[in-house]
């Protein structure tokens, strides 16, 4: 393996940053300007909002259960058994619902984003587009992060939904709890500001998914063996990014509050 | 010509006007490497209109590089790239992007759209410009007949065979009736035949449509072969020109070494050449 000066390393990290930051202003500033891929973005909506359903159900679904199970016991020793309903929409809605929908669509989708485009790279499909006269960035980045945060929004919601639903279950089920109880102190326990957290957090996480899974590829250098990975680079960033940024809009919006 | 095509059109350190009429590209002083020994090192020389270049040189000479350069999709680290009169080294990628539509590229592995069938690849740059669905339909299959391969346009990259690929790039290429034509390795990885037939298709688009070409090939038979025949339309077949000049000087080569143009001439003048690093490259 190579070893490279600290400065060259700091040198690298930091084009590395201009460079994402350029691909994402740019797939911002697409959307305002012709063409549209409308037919693009569409498809894009399919296979990453509609595709990645199962997984984004079965995450929500196992969450709200293992949340229910977990705190049933702590609440069961202070008396509190009936707060199940409120720990788990909050904990779904404004921290859980998000960050997992996001990991997972990050694992499936900016790992797909960085295979497809990165094959493409290495088979010249990208320079082809370019002499063909269609800029890569308008007709395959714009399309794939205006879909991911699109659906992402709604992936959430219907993650959270199937996390209380799951909680639900599990305490109606088996901890012998009212299920209007439970559903009553799950939105009682909801702040306008905590809808608006968990709504707001999937829009950026979405971005961040399909910006670097689209980054990863465009930037594939090399072979075939090279595509993989950019498409391990893309899920590694991607997931630790997510986290980041999550820890930083927690902040901002706990101020907000 | 509008101002800003006026203003790429002037040679950057020359008070005469370019010659764009009778030279479709011109290279100055061009220079590029990527993170090592330049690749290109001060490579001039000129395509006239009309004319087919053939550039040899062995792997990594940066024959693939010139082509990328001509399209902008390089930029050089020195020097100036005139096609069809644009300095292609200080045009923007938008700007680019309509030059482009008069220069058609064949790529060395044909770069066809995986998820698009022949007919979505062969008409993508006309569906990018939005053309009528019967006018892209016509030309679709007019170019798909020049490559003789109108049977193929519903199948998909992935099944068809190497040299069909190849056709089905100068079929996207011509689409738009480019002024110049790039060729990258149009017959690297196929067999005699297949390679003979797609030296046709180059042969037959230089005479019939008398398009200005740059070629990159490792196979000296394919530069010999476009420089000692013509595309009969009558047989619709190559044959040879037995020295007639005219079609000869059409058609011209250029040897690469260590980033450098160390021949520049006709077939003739190849044949003639003493140096013993050419003597033993055509050897």
């Amino acid at each position: 393996m190579e070893l490279n000066s600290p400065f060259e390393f700091v040198k690298r990290s930091v084009l590395i940053v201009q460079e994402y930051a350029g691909l994402s202003f740019s797939a911002l500033a697409n959307i305002f300007r012709k063409p549209f891929y409308m037919a693009d973005t569409i498809q894009q909506a399919d296979l990453i909002g509609v595709g990645s359903l199962p997984i984004v159900v079965l995450t929500g679904m196992f969450t709200g259960i293992v949340l229910a199970l977990n705190t049933s016991k702590t609440l069961e020793s202070f008396g509190s058994l009936s707060l199940t309903g409120q720990l788990v929409s909050f904990s779904m809605v404004r921290e859980l619902g998000p960050v997992l929908t996001s990991l997972m669509v990050a694992g499936r989708n900016a790992s797909g984003m960085a295979s497809e485009l990165g094959s493409m790279k290495v088979t010249e499909q990208i320079d082809a587009m370019r002499a063909l006269g269609t800029d890569p960035s308008k007709k395959l980045v714009t399309p794939r992060v205006v879909s991911t945060v699109f659906m992402m929004f709604f992936l959430t919601i219907i993650s959270d939904l199937v996390g209380l639903v799951g909680g639900w279950i599990i305490s109606a089920s088996m901890l012998g709890l009212d299920s209007y109880q439970y559903w009553n102190s799950a939105y009682q326990v909801l702040k306008y500001n905590d809808v608006i957290t968990g709504l707001a957090k999937p829009v950026v996480f979405g971005f961040i998914i399909a910006t670097v899974g689209c980054f990863y590829g465009i930037n594939t250098k090399g072979g075939t063996h090279c595509v993989g990975r950019s498409t391990t680079q893309a899920v590694v960033a991607s997931s630790v990014l997510i986290l980041a940024v999550d820890a930083v809009l927690t902040q901002l919006f706990i101020n907000l509050r | 010509m509008t101002q800003s095509e006026m203003t790429h059109a002037m040679p950057p350190f020359d008070d005469e006007p370019l010659d764009t009429v009778h030279k479709a590209i011109i290279f100055e002083d061009v220079a590029i490497s990527f993170e090592g020994p330049p690749v290109l090192d001060g490579v001039s020389f000129e395509l006239k209109r009309g004319e087919t270049k053939i550039i040899f040189g062995v792997a990594g000479s940066g024959k693939s590089t010139m082509l990328k350069l001509c399209l902008g999709l390089l930029k050089p680290d020195r020097g100036h790239i005139y096609v069809l009169g644009h300095d292609v080294t200080v045009m923007s990628e938008k700007e680019l992007f309509d030059l482009r539509s008069k220069v058609g590229i064949v790529f060395q592995e044909s770069a066809l759209f995986d998820s698009l069938n022949v007919c979505d690849n062969v008409a993508f740059r006309l569906m990018e410009e939005h053309l009528p669905e019967a006018e892209v339909d016509q030309r679709v299959r007019e170019a798909l007949s020049f490559v003789e391969l109108g049977d193929a346009i519903d199948r998909f990259p992935a099944e068809l065979s190497g040299g069909m690929r190849r056709r089905v790039g100068i079929a996207r290429a011509i689409i738009t009736h480019p002024e110049v034509l790039l060729y990258d390795s149009p017959t690297g990885g196929l067999d005699p035949i297949t390679s003979t037939t797609i030296i046709e298709l180059i042969m037959k688009q230089r005479d019939v449509y008398k398009t200005s070409a740059l070629l990159v090939s490792h196979r000296l038979q394919d530069g010999f072969t476009l420089a000692g025949h013509f595309y009969d339309p009558v047989t619709k077949h190559m044959k040879p020109t037995n020295g007639m000049p005219a079609r000869e000087i059409l058609t011209r080569f250029m040897i690469l070494r260590d980033g450098k143009v160390i021949f520049e001439g006709t077939a003739a003048e190849l044949g003639a050449v003493e140096d013993p690093y050419i003597r033993e490259y055509i050897s």
